[in-house]
């Protein structure tokens, strides 16, 4: 079972569901050989009718608690560029496809997925680009992305507030 | 005329002392030892509490007890910070469950609320953030950039202005900002004790600032 997992987080981005639960691009996500597809619209307008065929199961939901568990069957995330989606699908070591909002080109979080796209983390396009990249992508060019070492803060933190190391 | 003219002399002798004071709260000083510490962590709208929550999580038991302020409009880092908490105690059942506090205070800025409402909205916060500070007392503040941040911060200064306290004001920039400085990271630059930047352009432009590498 082959799973692709695409999220937009608590906001909505309709044209990026849109695009995906298109004729065209399901005709490429099942070429590629997913059989499953899991849509996590947020509060989107736009709302595909599930259905599941032998060969194809499509999935929709709005919110859940935490998405650990979809991130977890995936085999690729397609995502806002929303940084904890990022973060939490590379820290997964998911490969990960990030789609721009072209309406909210101002939005900080952009540099974030800019970044980590430059360092090769994931792939970054926009609605229109995504079923040529789909199709295009190399998913073993991706490089390892290395967790984040939260105890170089606390270390840190210990040592300027005086903690005593008990270490 | 005179009158004015005295007025005018005591306020800027009043404004003389507070900016020294700030000067004297701001210096660097010397680490007094501790055994465990009172934080207080500012943790702010959706990807700024998912953050926070990670530094937090690697922070040892002695810092307890710890108070979280959130905007009272969001319930959705209430639950987060619950269960976060819910998380460490069931991890570290050998340390005794560990206190924590939520508060709750007006949000200074809304997303895309104009910059001139925004000075009295953040002086409302103002209004219910000095007497929380007052009364938890705190000897860290940790934040890493919700608007919720300033009003906090700035209560905590002023009880070391007035000579109550003085509180270790902490920043970490979050990991979204990779070439740029916040709004709330461009005030607190200047006004925390350590300012932590996660990615090295930032520390490029900012010598001043703490690189550790990406640490969320």
């Amino acid at each position: 079972m082959k799973c692709l997992f695409v999220t937009v987080g608590t906001t909505s981005f309709d044209d990026l569901i849109a695009c995906v639960s298109a004729h065209d691009s399901l005709q490429i996500i099942k070429s590629l050989g997913y059989n499953r597809l899991i849509l996590q619209i947020g509060r989107g307008t736009v709302v595909p009718e599930p259905f599941s065929t032998e060969s194809f199961t499509l999935d929709v939901y709005r919110y859940k608690e935490s998405l650990k568990e979809d991130l977890q069957k995936a085999d690729l995330v397609i995502s806002h560029a929303g940084a904890g989606s990022c973060l939490e699908t590379l820290e997964k070591g998911k490969p990960l496809v990030v789609v721009i909002n072209e309406k909210l080109m101002n939005n900080h979080q952009l540099e974030l997925a800019r970044k980590l796209h430059k360092e090769g983390h994931l792939f970054y396009c926009t609605c229109s680009t995504l079923p040529g990249l789909l199709q295009s992508m190399d998913l073993s060019t991706l490089k390892y992305y290395p967790p984040g070492q939260p105890e170089k803060f606390s270390a840190f933190l210990d040592k300027v507030v005086g903690l005593k190391n008990k270490h | 005329m005179v009158c004015f003219q005295i007025l005018a002399a005591a306020i800027g002798a009043v404004a003389v002392v507070l900016v020294l004071r700030l000067w004297i709260v701001l210096r660097p000083q010397d680490v007094r030892l501790r055994e465990s510490l009172n934080l207080l962590v500012v943790a702010g709208s959706g990807g700024h509490t998912t953050e926070i929550l990670r530094l937090v999580g690697s922070l040892s038991s002695a810092y307890s007890p710890r108070h979280y302020v959130i905007a009272d409009t969001d319930e959705m880092s209430s639950n987060k910070i619950k269960s976060f908490e819910r998380d460490q105690a069931n991890r570290d059942c050998n340390t005794m469950y560990p206190q924590y506090y939520i508060h709750q205070i007006p949000r200074s800025r809304e997303v895309q609320q104009s910059w001139f409402s925004t000075v009295f909205t953040t002086l409302h916060s103002m209004w219910v953030s000095f007497p929380l500070i007052l009364q938890v007392k705190p000897d860290l503040v940790l934040c890493n950039g919700p608007g919720t941040c300033i009003p906090i911060c700035i209560s905590a200064l002023l009880l070391g202005i007035l000579g109550v306290k003085k509180v270790i004001i902490v920043y970490v920039e979050s990991i979204c900002r990779v070439e740029t400085l916040s709004l709330s990271g461009k005030i607190l630059f200047h006004l925390s004790d350590h300012f932590i930047v996660q990615w090295p352009t930032l520390k490029e432009k900012y010598p001043k600032s703490v690189y550790l590498g990406r640490i969320v």
